[in-house]
């Protein structure tokens, strides 16, 4: 037991944190968007969100979204069937390819579909610029958040309720639909509420495969704050995002509360088996097949284009990386750059396992007693987009101290994208350490400082692991924020890849630059399924 | 010596423990035996100091504990679901609490040796408890809650979670267990068996206090009210008008209820009494056969012998084997 000082002392820290660097900034955008001139001007945050333009962004960024999370839960659900209840050789493999396109940077995924759908398509058509090349995207970066979300909680459901269905007389069509489906609806509105919130707020993807006519709100915001540097125009299009997001995540954080319901759950890989006949081993290869498709397609395209040069397959894309030409030069060379996204990635890693730990410390200790709240608002900045972050900084944090220019501002705006997947990540685990272990510990003569580290932290670590690890994957490939508050001398892989896209005669050292950061998230994604996959015990 | 007086635990509006009043004496095994619901974990969890009392006091040798931390108090509690911790060995689990107590490392690994021989689970030390089984489990958090040399071992239900056979076995093993290390024992169960078995002294909890505390004969031939003697599970308890039927009637006034013990009924053909056969059941050695002597009256008794049901048997009872409650 914490006593209430020591948590109020613990929580000081994220809270002073998340208050300067991520509520202050945006503060600031609500009164750049509301109070142009110092005064409340409500009559021309109206104008501006009621202007016919924004009026076809805001649609079209809700209407993709719908159409996104619908098409990926359709796709998803099949995937998280087959991966809870069947065993098969690969099978862990196969999962852990399914998570690589989330954690692949947006840029990357946004890329890699140019490379499949885009001019000198091998695939004979070009879909650049119309919505289907955005939906295919989104699906095929949001699909592991239904395969895991829906199924790890499909995996836990205990059979014997779809037996006790049966042995009463209903069809597997009928337990499908009156104990499976109802079973998992929370599990699937939450998942679903998570690809809703990140296609809503979708950027790298639209920014490389959108024109004029396909654009979201983020886009917008970051049009208008860089390119027209409409301040105030792009503070009302942050604000009219903050609500939609704030809608949705009250949204999942409703339907996260029902996930854990009080359904009888069995430790997940207890249920799953080898497919019994050959209408099962077709089910699960037809699934698997698809998944492949929609998951190696565009990486084996990308990584195929990138090695095709004019004369015939080689490496001279990525020589010119290392070696750049007179052709095309960046502010600074690519290999700068790699060093550049490594060096933000350490402390980005460092403060957001730090701040991120601490607030799930709070989360867990603090239930019941304000910390469901403060999870919930952990969330936002997840929400918030990483677009949205990168203008408040540019717009709040030139006072009272200038930190503008400071080299730490690049990993702070990771770090805030984040430490919501640090909190994610770890809060479960906390979660599940009963108090019974700590109370044995205890009772064994522990104090509850050294129950805490003999308990709580090695049980916390593995989880922990993970969530650095999606952090490090957050920074490497952040984009949206970081194109903010960038300078020439600190460009990162991302900012170079979007520069080398937009330069004529470029286009084959994006895609080389793309495959460089593809293997570096693919790295981050296989270590968190390492750690994920090696885990024992009934933790 | 454990001393609980007047112990009161609340959550919220709902009273767990009620005044609730215990001795322990050392080296003694107590149970502690109540339906679920009536406080007998939050009583455990009291003494151990995980729940913190709204009154009354804990005492231990005279000196009051109640507001010592569970880490300094020196108890062992050994949880119904055992709570190992799963990132470590067996050993590791075994010796928490003799790291805790900052001894070298090796006596800590000549006690955990000497504490798995005495569980029975000599060489398990480098064993991962993810792969243990159920009994195996349960003997690792019996060593694990007796390495350091608690003053007093609690235990929660340690044997609910096993099967039966396992269970009886188990029990037994427990019982020279402590003998062995003179443990002083607060164990609580819901299972009168079990209770009956290895305690030295039985308490009965009932909605937060303590109802009965007495050794198991006492308890069963002296049952304070007629609550207790159903719960222990003592047969053959009629109402009066059941017992005037039968010609037997109250030696004191204010009496609402007696039992007959099966053991005092003879079965004999020139019996006094007599009632009608409605079950006979074969429980090894003899029959347990069930007698209608009239409306809402039955009576259970040995047989040596089968009986058919629907025959008319006549039967004796000894004089004054009746057992009468008064409440």
């Amino acid at each position: 037991m914490r006593s209430r000082r020591s948590l109020l002392l613990i929580a000081a820290i994220p809270v002073a944190y998340l208050t300067y660097f991520y509520a202050y900034p945006l503060a600031t955008i609500l009164i750049t968007g509301l109070f142009p001139d110092g005064k409340l001007a409500a009559s021309s945050f109206v104008d501006i969100v009621t202007n016919p333009v924004v009026r076809s962004v805001a649609w079209f960024t809700l209407w993709q979204a719908v159409v996104s999370t619908l098409l990926t839960v359709l796709l998803g659900i099949p995937g998280a069937y087959v991966f809870a209840k069947y065993r098969f050789p690969g099978r862990s493999l196969l999962r852990s390819l399914t998570l690589v396109p989330f954690v692949l940077p947006t840029l990357v995924v946004g890329v890699a579909f140019l490379a499949v759908f885009g001019p000198g398509s091998p695939l004979g058509f070009d879909l650049r610029g119309t919505v289907w090349a955005i939906l295919i995207a989104h699906v095929f970066y949001n699909l592991s958040i239904i395969i895991r979300g829906v199924g790890v909680f499909w995996e836990q459901i205990d059979p014997r309720l779809e037996d006790a269905a049966r042995t009463l007389g209903a069809s597997r069509i009928r337990v499908f639909r009156e104990v499976t489906l109802p079973l998992l609806r929370p599990a699937i509105l939450s998942s679903a509420a998570l690809v809703f919130l990140f296609t809503f707020t979708s950027f790298g993807v639209i920014l490389v495969l959108g024109d004029l006519q396909h654009t979201t709100l983020e886009v917008e915001i970051w049009r208008q704050a860089t390119a027209f540097l409409r301040l105030d125009l792009a503070s009302a299009l942050a604000i009219l995002q903050l609500i939609g997001v704030t809608a949705i995540l009250v949204m999942y954080g409703r339907a996260q509360k029902r996930v854990s319901g009080g359904l009888p759950l069995r430790p997940p890989g207890e249920v799953a088996r080898r497919p019994a006949s050959v209408g099962e081993w077709a089910v699960v290869g037809a699934t698997l097949t698809m998944l492949l498709l929609i998951v190696i397609t565009p990486l084996a395209v990308l990584i195929g284009r990138s090695l095709s040069t004019a004369e015939g397959v080689g490496l001279s894309h990525y020589a010119n990386l290392i070696h750049p030409t007179g052709a095309f030069t960046l502010f600074i060379s690519p290999i700068e750059a790699i060093r550049n996204s490594l060096g933000f990635a350490l402390p980005a890693v460092l403060i957001s396992g730090i701040i991120g730990l601490l607030s799930a410390t709070i989360v867990v200790s603090g239930r019941g007693r304000g910390g469901s709240t403060f999870d919930t608002m952990l969330m936002l900045p997840l929400g918030t987009s990483a677009v949205t972050i990168g203008f408040g900084f540019l717009v709040a944090l030139d006072q009272p101290f200038d930190l503008r220019s400071s080299l730490l501002l690049i990993p702070i705006a990771h770090s805030l994208v984040a430490i919501p997947f640090v909190v994610r990540s770890t809060v479960p685990v906390m979660d599940a350490v009963q108090n019974r272990l700590r109370e044995a510990a205890l009772v064994l003569g522990a104090s509850p400082h050294r129950a805490w580290r003999e308990v709580d932290l090695p049980l916390v670590a593995r989880a922990l692991a993970v969530g650095s690890l999606f952090a490090f994957a957050i920074s490497i490939g952040e984009f949206g924020a970081t194109s903010f508050i960038v300078r020439p001398s600190t460009t990162t892989i991302p900012i170079a890849i979007f520069r080398l896209l937009g330069r004529p005669g470029t286009f084959g050292e994006a895609m080389a630059m793309a495959v460089i950061l593809m293997a570096i998230t693919a790295v981050a994604a296989l270590g968190i399924e390492a750690i994920r996959g090696s885990r024992t015990g009934g933790v | 010596m454990l001393e609980v007086s007047d112990l009161t635990v609340r959550y919220g509006a709902e009273i767990a423990l009620d005044g609730a009043n215990l001795v322990v004496a050392d080296r003694s095994i107590h149970a502690l035996m109540g339906p679920s619901g009536s406080g007998k974990s939050t009583m455990l969890r009291a003494i151990a100091g995980l729940e913190h009392p709204d009154g009354g006091d804990v005492r231990w040798n005279k000196t009051s504990i109640t507001d010592v931390p569970t880490h300094r108090r020196g108890f062992g509690l050994m949880f119904q679901d055992y709570a190992l911790f799963p990132h470590r060995t067996v050993a590791g689990n075994v010796a928490f609490g003799l790291r805790m107590q900052r001894l070298d490392a090796d006596t800590v690994r000549a006690r955990v040796t000497s504490v798995l021989d005495l569980v029975g689970l000599p060489g398990y030390e480098t064993r991962s408890v993810g792969t243990l089984s159920g009994g195996e489990r349960q003997r690792v958090a019996l060593a694990r809650t007796l390495a350091p040399r608690p003053r007093l071992v609690l235990l929660d239900e340690p044997l609910g979670a096993l099967d039966r056979s396992l269970r009886e076995h188990l029990l037994i093993e427990m019982h020279s267990i402590f003998a062995k290390v003179e443990a002083t024992v607060l164990y609580v169960t819901h299972d009168r068996d079990e209770a009956f078995t290895i305690a030295d002294q039985i308490a009965i909890i009932r909605d937060g206090r303590i109802v009965a505390d007495d050794t198991p004969e006492g308890l069963w031939h002296n049952p304070p009210d007629v609550w207790t003697a159903n719960f222990i599970g003592l047969e053959n308890l009629c109402t009066l008008a059941g017992l005037a039927r039968l010609g037997l009637q109250p030696p004191m006034t204010g009496a609402t209820a007696g039992a007959v013990p099966p053991e005092a009924i003879t079965l004999a053909t020139d019996g006094t009494r007599s009632g009608i056969v409605v079950g006979s059941h074969f429980r090894g050695g003899a029959y347990r056969v069930e007698l209608d002597v009239g409306t809402d009256a039955f009576l259970v008794a040995w047989s040596p012998i089968g009986l058919e049901p629907g025959a008319q048997q006549r039967f004796e009872i000894a004089a004054g084997s009746v057992r009468w409650f008064a409440d």
